[in-house]
């Protein structure tokens, strides 16, 4: 058993309550943070810690927090990324439902030591009984006084609100989201200026995922030293793994940052091994965006090391062998799976979701949907397959904001290790007609024939 | 000040300009193409990505490479940078791609397009583009609409540059337009069916890169080409009534701001000037316009008339004189 503390009382009834929320020691973190420490102290703790984002890009926490400007006459702010909308990823909404003391917790915590006097968790539009849930918390906080005026006695005040978008998953990141938290259009901004330094209402803001703000109360409990024990290397401390797929144990799990991609997938304790005893075939580790890995990559990295749930272990081998964590959703694919039809499917949504501000994400995600649905409904030809991979290489990295590389990541890789099965789609468009085109028969691929089997 | 080397060539330009202009006051071949970019406009750029340059030494105190290309509109200057523009082939590369993404969904009716001749993107296509489109898909379209009676929009042709917006912002009172949905969707749209009537909404036409916003009175008047710019001006209560005029013999076929070489305005100029004043006695001229963009229309032939018509009566003396000789 792992270690646990974002979910170690998940399972305890009535957690949602502020009452049950205190008797397993909740508010002891604010309690601690406010009374005994000063702000920098609990920025310096983070630091130590060695959290890192938890949103998919894994910047240190504590370092994004120092660059805030201080010299700033303006407000600082406080915004907790909420909207949660990479596909495959479902941690945070399972930790606002479940606990979201443990949230607000953590925003007055990290607001008092940002010296932030309002704050905002900006949440998805899908998540409308979510934020019911939030909103009741809060309540319960503020007659507490927990939030508002003079928190817990102390001199420090906090406004804490809840602000629902629209559902777009480009407010996601993190300038879109401030764009649209003014009530404009959530069209990326131009970096720099950083949000750091002219952020929401052009003040200072940091903008956190929700599992980076909730695990700041830990961190000031069991103190950052302790925390960065937790884990191998830079990748400290405990990560919610929202696991989906064809897994027999499909959930929100908790794991120490170092477990061992095979343990799980494969342990009771996790996923419990691939659904109906099928073969392993592909896994995304961490959220639709980032690249996908074939069954010879997955346990074994290419130099033959165990592929660890770090991430660092994970991007081992760079893009062309290895992935990224990410936000922790962790997509398994058995053998059933069409990579083609998958690819289209994940392209359709970056089509869908694309803003539209610069040409290359606006133009080439709804290309690159266009040529996959050729090449899935069996009308493709060898061609489409190179003018993937080219258009792919022009939106990476020529964008304004990660969506770009995010649409052009997964079909990039996924031509780099099926591009069998690619191929097979435009050689033999009479056997794909059925849209479960592999279930009866998997895709039997000579590169991983050449490889040792995974089981 | 900082200095800054682009494409070898070393300019030193206040703290705080961009990229793009420090270029653009050297001016030539190092300059980027930029279609959303419009100095006048506060906020725009950055959106086209035609404009992106490779910087290989960040500062001197940084001499770091930028890990990315970047827009040059909206990059700063350092002390000590390197920018690399035509000189790099990555740069090339991203910016053929850009126009590729720019002209998929473009229809490309060029041959009935009032901005032929004096289009960013046609000229860009030239010069970046392909020959051949590698886009076997269907292109999007929209019906056309009138955005206020003078006022076309042709979304089709929409590179979705955002400029129109902000002059909807920062030109006039109320803005009435800007763009709905999303991904290849976005479109230039006005609120609810609204008019847009303002005295100087009609500088959208002149900032729109493309031919996605033309003059009503203007439309299909004569191909830009067949045309001559003249310089005039006018005493004008609400604007400068500096502006050009595009006359086919006597008659002005339509009415423009003066556009520099990179496609901006000097000055924006009112409703009543570019829609209303079709008739040259209105106006003092002041002579042929010189055109130094990049263009077709940058001939400049009409310029130099008089000495043709010299030149022609020289001729016809000199025949006629060989011929009296016999």
């Amino acid at each position: 058993m792992g270690r646990k503390l974002l979910l170690e009382h998940v399972n305890v009834p009535g957690i949602e309550t502020l009452e049950v929320y205190r008797k397993m020691g909740g508010y002891s973190a604010a309690e601690k943070a406010l009374k005994t420490m000063a702000p920098d102290d609990i920025t310096e703790e983070v630091k130590k810690s060695g959290l890192r984002g938890r949103g998919g890009a894994g910047f240190p926490a504590g370092m994004k927090w120092s660059f805030i400007d201080k010299k700033s006459e303006k407000p600082r702010y406080l915004v907790c990324n909420a909207d949660e909308s990479e596909p495959g990823t479902f941690k945070d909404r399972y930790l606002m439902e479940k606990i979201p003391h443990s949230l607000i917790e953590g925003m007055i915590v990290s607001s008092f030591a940002l010296g932030a006097k309002t704050s905002y968790i900006y949440i998805r539009g899908e998540y409308f009984y979510v934020l019911r849930i939030l909103e009741k918390a809060i309540e319960e906080a503020y007659a507490a006084g927990l939030l508002g005026k003079n928190i817990l006695g102390t001199d420090y005040s906090l406004d804490l609100y809840v602000q629902i978008g629209g559902g777009a998953y480009i407010c996601g990141e993190e300038t879109a989201l401030l764009e649209s938290l003014e009530g404009k259009r959530g069209n990326p901004r131009m970096k720099p200026p950083f949000p750091a330094i002219s952020g929401l209402y052009a003040s200072p803001t940091v903008v956190n995922n929700v599992e980076t703000i909730a695990a700041v109360p830990h961190i000031v409990n069991i103190t950052g030293d302790e925390y960065a024990k937790i884990g191998i290397g830079r990748s400290t401390g405990t990560k919610l793994i929202s696991a989906s797929g064809h897994i027999n144990k499909p959930g929100t799990y908790e794991i120490e940052l170092g477990l061992s991609v095979e343990e799980f997938i494969y342990s009771d304790e996790y996923c419990g091994g691939i659904k109906g005893g099928r073969k392993l075939k592909a896994l995304i580790a961490g959220g639709s965006s980032v690249p996908i890995l074939p069954a010879h990559l997955i346990t074994k990295t290419a130099t033959g090391e165990p592929r660890l749930m770090t991430y660092e272990s994970l991007s081992e081998g760079g893009f062309v062998s290895g992935t990224m964590l990410g936000s922790g959703g962790f997509i398994v694919m058995d053998d059933s799976t069409c990579i083609v039809r998958h690819t289209w499917t994940l392209a359709r949504f970056y089509h869908h979701e694309s803003c539209g501000q610069c040409s290359p994400c606006r133009e080439g995600t709804g290309w690159m949907e266009k040529v996959l649905h050729r090449i899935e409904h069996g009308h493709g030809t060898m061609k489409d397959i190179d003018l993937l991979v080219d258009i792919a290489k022009k939106i990476e990295g020529n964008t304004i904001c990660p969506l770009g590389d995010a649409a052009a990541w997964p079909i990039a890789s996924a031509i780099r290790h099926f591009r069998e099965e690619f191929e097979y789609h435009v050689k033999n468009p009479d056997k794909i007609q059925d849209p479960k085109h592999f279930y009866h028969q998997p895709f039997v691929s000579e590169v991983v024939n050449a490889t040792p089997e995974v089981n | 000040m900082a200095k800054v080397t682009i494409d070898g060539v070393e300019i030193e330009v206040p703290d705080g300009t961009t990229i793009l202009n420090a270029a653009r006051s050297v001016g030539g071949d190092i300059v980027p193409p930029a279609m959303c970019y419009y100095s006048k406009l506060e906020g725009s750029g950055g959106k086209c990505r035609t404009c992106l340059v490779k910087v290989t030494q960040g500062s001197t105190n940084d001499p770091r490479p930028m890990p990315k290309l970047v827009p040059s509109c909206r990059t700063n200057v350092m002390d000590g940078m390197v920018v690399e523009n035509t000189t790099s082939p990555d740069v090339l590369e991203a910016r053929k791609g850009v126009v590729e993404f720019l002209l998929i969904n473009h229809p490309l009716d060029c041959p009935i397009c009032d901005q032929a001749g004096e289009c960013d993107l046609q000229n860009l296509g030239y010069k970046h583009g392909k020959e051949a489109t590698r886009y076997e898909e269907e292109r999007r379209t929209y019906e056309k609409i009138d955005i206020g009676d003078k006022i076309k929009l042709h979304m089709d042709r929409c590179i979705l540059c955002y400029r129109c917006t902000f002059v909807g912002e920062q030109l006039t009172d109320e803005r009435k337009h800007g763009v709905i949905n999303r991904g290849d969707h976005a479109e230039i749209s006005t609120y609810i069916e609204k008019n847009i009537d303002n005295e100087f909404s009609g500088n959208m036409i002149d900032v729109c890169p493309v031919g996605a916003l033309t003059d009503k009175t203007a439309r299909f008047g004569s191909r830009v080409w067949f045309t001559k710019p003249m310089d005039a001006h006018r005493n004008c209560t609400s604007c400068s009534g500096k502006v050009v005029l595009w006359m086919k013999g006597e008659e002005v076929l339509r009415v423009t701001g003066r556009k520099d070489q990179y496609g901006e305005v000097d000055s924006f100029i009112c409703n009543t000037c570019r829609f209303d004043k079709k008739d040259a006695k209105e106006w003092t001229i002041e002579g042929p316009r010189h055109i130094n963009r990049k263009s077709v229309i940058s001939a400049n032939h009409y310029e130099h008339l008089k000495e043709i018509k010299e030149d022609i009566v020289k001729y016809q003396k000199q025949i006629a004189e060989k011929i009296n000789k016999g």
